[in-house]
């Protein structure tokens, strides 16, 4: 799968992603985020309309992210979750830790 | 049928060992001689529990039918495990693990990143992943480690772990993939039997009560446990593993890191130079901002969104302080950075005591204000959701123990997952060909065991079934031999020398109650065991007593007290030694001598003064018995390595 991503103001990208958020798919997600970090996007919005299965594995990636993104002082959020989602966000706790969004757009709201 | 008869001979043992031992607790202590009467009945009632849980674990030993063909869909990582392990050995196992028949993608985990490793992993076209930066100064996780950064790096559905000393058979993807088509699965383990050994097994390297029927006997209650190589495990379920562990950790870090915190500032308000109206400004905004992040987490809103707004704020007050008295300033923020960067080696839950002992000293000592507020940042830095303290946020394998395998069956088992032990023989292992490796290798077992014991006891485990948690808990239990050996060589040492029998009975109570079961208790043994050889796990369980023994207290004083483990690799090459290692089994050397004094004071009793024979009989018995026990250490201590062609004479 490919993830893209859209730049918005100085210092926040919205990554997109069609299918299948998994094991498979997770490291180009994480190799992505990755990169917006190093080019000094540090506040990242995860959009997950277009996911429609995900794994731990692609739960490890947000989560791998997040750190990446507060290491460099800036914060991961995620938006717009599908039904299977919500469902595995809410299985492993991490509805715990990740607040979800309505759209990729309200996530830095506070911010701009 | 064979069944039937090893639960009628399970129920016997209980009933005879039951008998038994209420008669030795109710009418037959000696309570003159309590000091030794009571460690031995103590120890006798050990021995009975160990038996029983032994006894349960037999009660639906399970003999797997051949598992269904694996999905053709299925992906497959073989991850080889290494450190210091010579290059030639590696590359033995890696080829052997190359060829594998069924489609996979073969890695060498290198913890100790050697560049001729690389080497020769990229010319035989195999991965190779060692630790990235990432992990420089922080906790290392030894193997644990090693194998979750690896996870980070491959994507396989299956992974095949492998010790780099165990050289893989071509099917042994074949033979067990197939158990994951049921989707409950996470776990197949398969025995692990070593080629090196020679005839007699003078070391005790294999384990085969362990891996056969007490592997089988636990898997009978889903309970068969991960032991570090040669098993396939489900990565969803690690990663599962990972990601509640991560939330449960953050959930426990960030509500004693704000309580510290709070602490912090408190004390700071008290400093004088906190009358400034624009210090004490700042000092009210960070406790109002911790104040409202800690109401926020009592109503479950998200930790990110929590802490995120908590940092912002706290950074904002602190640029807004000027700094008073800048010299001490410095000296402070010194002392808490040099506090609070973690010690080389030391495990994650070490680094997080040591980082919490520091804070909770900075609390109580005078800080500035300024320098409170660095306090609290550093908190709120060390602890905060990114797990800057890890390198890995997630960490699929369990850290708590260096024995991770156990910890971390134990929580898949937890979570609903199931095992399965495969019991065919599809890995060739290398075994520790010296003493002093053997008993490093014993001693780290035990450790590792006996921390998962303290750290996660699985009698409370609530998500295992009840014997679930029994199984964990059999294997920990036998673990605690040490003390019960000790007893039993001390015991007829004190009465062939004192003349003191700590069983106060006339001989035909005794053996009357005692002789039925000690015989049940062996032929469960025998019918068990299916005629593998047990003798030699039987004498070492009871000669290995020191090492039993330190486990036990180095574990208690890790878990307890934070006293670092002094964690070692096992060598997989023959130490170099010049003369035998006496020195090793000191303890086991002056209990033998012991023993043989005694032996000849009870013999000057029976034949020149004319003691009662019988008691002294029985216990001349029970020390010469102690002897052949502990004579299996000889043979160890001689033992000059394998050699393939004694090998060929078996």
């Amino acid at each position: 799968m490919k993830f893209h991503s859209e730049n918005v103001g100085d210092t926040i990208a919205i990554v997109r992603g069609d299918g299948r958020l998994n094991m498979v798919s997770a490291p180009a997600l994480r190799q992505v985020i990755t990169g917006l970090v190093d080019a000094g996007r540090s506040k990242i919005v995860v959009d997950l309309s277009g996911i429609d299965f995900m794994d731990s594995s692609g739960l490890g990636s947000l989560i791998g992210c997040l750190k990446t993104t507060r290491q460099a002082g800036g914060d991961l959020r995620i938006a717009a979750p599908t039904k299977q989602v919500v469902m595995v966000l809410q299985l492993s706790n991490l509805d715990r830790v990740l607040k979800t969004y309505d759209t990729a757009e309200d996530a830095f709201h506070d911010e701009t | 049928m064979r069944l039937f008869l090893l639960r009628l001979i399970v129920v016997l043992t209980a009933i005879l060992g039951v008998n038994y031992i209420a008669w030795r607790w109710l009418f037959s202590l000696n309570w003159d001689a309590w000091w030794i009467a009571i460690p031995l009945i103590i120890a006798e009632t050990y021995s009975l529990i160990d038996v029983l849980l032994f006894g349960m674990t037999m009660w639906q030993a399970r003999t797997r039918l051949a598992p269904p063909p694996p999905a053709a869909s299925a992906t497959a990582d073989v991850l080889i495990t290494t450190y210091d392990e010579p290059i030639d050995l590696v590359m033995t196992t890696a080829m052997a693990a190359k060829a594998i028949r069924f489609p996979h993608k073969t890695w060498i985990l290198d913890d100790g990143a050697r560049a001729e490793m690389r080497e020769a992993a990229e010319s035989a076209g195999i991965g190779y992943i060692t630790r990235g930066d990432e992990w420089d100064g922080l906790p290392r996780h030894a193997k644990a480690g090693n194998v979750n950064n690896a996870l980070s790096m491959t994507d396989g559905e299956f992974i095949l772990i492998l010790d780099a000393d165990q050289i893989p058979r071509p099917e042994i993807l074949d033979n067990t993939l197939g158990y994951f088509t049921d989707d409950k699965v996470a776990l197949v383990q398969t025995p692990q039997v070593f080629s090196n050994v020679a005839t007699g097994d003078p070391l005790g390297s294999q384990a085969p009560l362990f891996y056969g029927p007490i592997q089988q006997g636990k898997d009978g209650w889903n309970a068969a446990f991960f032991c570090g190589s040669n098993a396939v495990l489900r990565r969803e379920a690690l990663m599962m593993l990972g990601v509640l562990g991560y939330v449960d950790e953050l959930d426990r870090s960030v509500t004693s890191s704000l309580r510290l915190a709070s602490r912090v500032v408190r004390k700071a308000r008290s400093h004088p130079s906190a009358a400034e109206p624009a210090v004490r400004a700042a000092l009210d905004e960070v406790a109002a901002a911790i104040t409202d992040a800690r109401g926020q987490l009592a109503r479950k809103e998200p930790f990110a969104e929590v802490t995120y707004a908590l940092h912002q704020r706290v950074d904002r007050a602190a640029e807004s302080i000027v700094a008073v008295d800048l010299a001490a300033m410095e000296e402070d923020l010194k002392e808490i950075y040099a506090l609070a960067a973690p010690v080389p080696g030391a495990t994650n839950l070490e680094y997080q005591i040591d980082l919490q002992n520091t804070v909770s000293a900075l609390a109580t000592k005078e800080l500035s204000p300024f320098n409170a507020l660095e306090a609290v940042q550093a908190v709120l830095r060390s602890i905060a959701i990114d797990r800057p303290d890890e390198a890995q946020p997630v960490m699929p394998l369990a850290t708590i123990s260096v024995t991770e395998d156990m910890a971390t069956s134990m929580r898949l088992h937890g979570l609903g997952w199931k095992s399965v032990y495969h019991h065919e023989l599809l890995a060739d292992g290398l075994a520790p060909e010296d003493v002093g490796s053997m008993l490093t290798q014993r001693l780290r077992w035990a450790q590792g065991t006996m921390q998962v014991l303290l750290r996660e006891n699985p009698l409370v485990q609530w998500g295992m079934t009840l014997p679930q948690r029994l199984m964990y808990f059999a294997t920990m239990w036998t673990y605690l031999s040490g003390y019960a050996a000790l007893v039993y060589f001390a015991a007829p040492i004190v009465f062939l020398v004192l003349g003191i029998l700590p069983v106060d009975t006339n001989a035909f109570d005794f053996f009357v109650r005692f002789v039925p079961f000690i015989l049940v208790n062996q032929l469960l043994f025998l019918v068990a065991g299916r005629g593998v050889p047990t003798w030699r796990g039987q004498q070492y369980s009871l000669a290995l007593f020191p090492v039993w023994i330190k486990a036990c207290t180095t574990a208690f004083q890790n878990v307890v007290l934070g006293t670092p483990l002094g964690f070692a690799v096992t060598p997989k090459t023959r130490q170099e030694t010049t003369g035998r290692p006496w020195h090793l089994i000191r303890p086991q050397l002056v209990v033998m001598v012991l023993l043989l004094l005694a032996i000849l004071i009870g013999l000057v009793r029976i034949f020149v003064n004319g003691a009662e024979p019988l008691g002294t009989g029985v216990n001349i018995f029970w020390a010469v018995f102690d002897l052949i026990i502990l004579s299996v250490l000889f043979r160890a201590v001689s033992y000059r390595g394998y050699s393939a062609r004694k090998g060929r004479h078996k």
